[in-house]
């Protein structure tokens, strides 16, 4: 075994960890930060999607020990510091950007990496960029509506679907 | 997924020693990470190539090649050629997934030589130099086949050398279930001549198709293919997706699209 520390939503944090040790596992078995989903485990579902040093990863295909002393962030870390819902969040529960909320945090994380990287999308960029995050539920529709809505453009037009 | 040793050398000669002493080396880790939890690849020890500095980042050198180091994502490239290399940006900006993006690189995804993977085409396409710990190889040489490439047993890749043509475009069409291409081809136009790289066709893996690029090297436009019968289906991967008959196909077509495109 061996430790590896990282700075988690801000905060110095370490674990011991072997080899095999994928960093979803860190974060939900040894960290208590189940936000992060499991969905696939073959890194295509997209649920468990972090961001490591500022970019959006699949924390099911990232070895631990390959990114000790990064700064992750899960969905945990996506509310504003009183605890209320952050714009992106605030957006996905007003549009109903969610059903059962098993992609959720996955989205979540996607979404902010998308408006950090591209603050105004356009529909076909939104959905181009959600590629890798699966959701069985809602048809996509209400979460790319979502994300438009927190990207502050209007989406009084967009029926709902 | 089987337990291993891990090391993360930080220079690419302590890298090439862990290997040498039986290492088997991870890159970005998006198609070795899941071939391990399937238990299809059980190495004993994981060199990962990620904190060695050297081996990423891009910059030209004084002959005006892209030099792109080895462990440079493919996010990375994308947004870092997108002016001096359209067509490699846009190629690196279509592979798998925004995640997958951030952590795949590009000496990863040639040392694997998926047949269906985008790379390859884009290095033959170029006719760009693969650089290793030992040696220099040309394109032409180093895809050998399915899975398979000329590097020898503990040699990696450092970098790739891009040549930039004076018109390029790549041109995916996507398996609908795992966005990889099921064809995939990359055209680029040179000062001497036209190069047209196939990936996702073969079963031998990416290839060129010489006889279009004798068409294209005459006249670089769409209508030039006219006269040239599509490659062969013989020896097409044939699968549920798609017949090799209908890959051969596609071959022609996404050749005229990339070249229209171009």
């Amino acid at each position: 075994m061996t430790q590896v520390k990282l700075s988690v939503n801000g905060k110095e944090m370490s674990a011991e960890v072997e080899g095999r040790t994928l960093l979803v596992e860190v974060l939900r078995d040894k960290l208590g930060l189940t936000g992060t989903h499991v969905g696939c485990d073959t890194s295509q579902c997209g649920a468990c999607t972090v961001h490591v040093n500022g970019r959006s990863m699949k924390s099911c295909s990232v070895l631990a020990l390959d990114v000790a002393g990064a700064e992750v962030t899960t969905i945990e870390g996506m509310a504003n510091p009183d605890g209320s819902l952050s714009v992106i969040q605030a957006a996905f529960k007003e549009h109903h950007g969610l059903q059962c909320g098993f992609c959720t945090p996955g989205m979540v994380m996607t979404a902010a990496a998308l408006l950090k990287e591209n603050p105004k999308p356009s529909e076909a960029e939104v959905r181009a960029y959600l590629e890798g995050n699966i959701c069985r539920c809602t048809g996509y529709h209400n979460i790319v509506k979502a994300i438009l809505a927190a990207s502050g453009q209007d989406v009084a037009a967009i029926a709902a679907e | 997924m089987y337990n291993f040793d891990f090391t993360r050398p930080s220079s690419i000669k302590d890298a090439v020693a862990a290997i040498g002493a039986g290492g088997q080396a991870l890159s970005g880790g998006q198609t070795l990470i899941p071939t391990m939890k399937a238990r299809l690849a059980m190495p004993e020890t994981l060199v990962s190539l990620t904190g060695i500095q050297e081996m990423k980042g891009i910059c030209t050198n004084d002959a005006g090649q892209i030099c792109i180091g080895a462990a440079t994502t493919h996010a990375e490239v994308a947004r870092e050629v997108a002016k001096s290399y359209p067509a490699l940006s846009d190629l690196a900006g279509h592979i798998g997934d925004p995640a997958v993006r951030n952590r795949g690189t590009i000496g990863g995804s040639l040392a694997n030589n998926d047949p269906s993977a985008c790379y390859p085409s884009a290095v033959l396409g170029s006719g760009a130099i693969v650089k290793t710990n030992a040696r220099e190889i040309a394109a032409d040489d180093f895809f050998q086949g399915m899975f398979t490439t000329a590097l020898e047993e503990g040699e990696i890749i450092t970098e790739v050398k891009f040549p930039v043509p004076q018109k390029a475009n790549y041109q995916k069409f996507v398996q609908p279930a795992s966005r990889f291409a099921l064809v995939g081809v990359f055209v680029a136009k040179f000062a001497d001549g036209v190069r047209v790289a196939v990936t996702g066709a073969s079963g031998e893996g990416v290839f060129r198709w010489t006889e279009a690029e004798a068409a294209l090297s005459k006249d670089f436009s769409a209508a030039a293919l006219d006269g040239v019968a599509a490659p062969s289906a013989d020896g097409m991967i044939s699968d549920l997706h798609g017949t090799g008959a209908y890959r051969a196909h596609l071959v022609k077509v996404m050749t005229a699209r990339a070249v229209a495109a171009a």
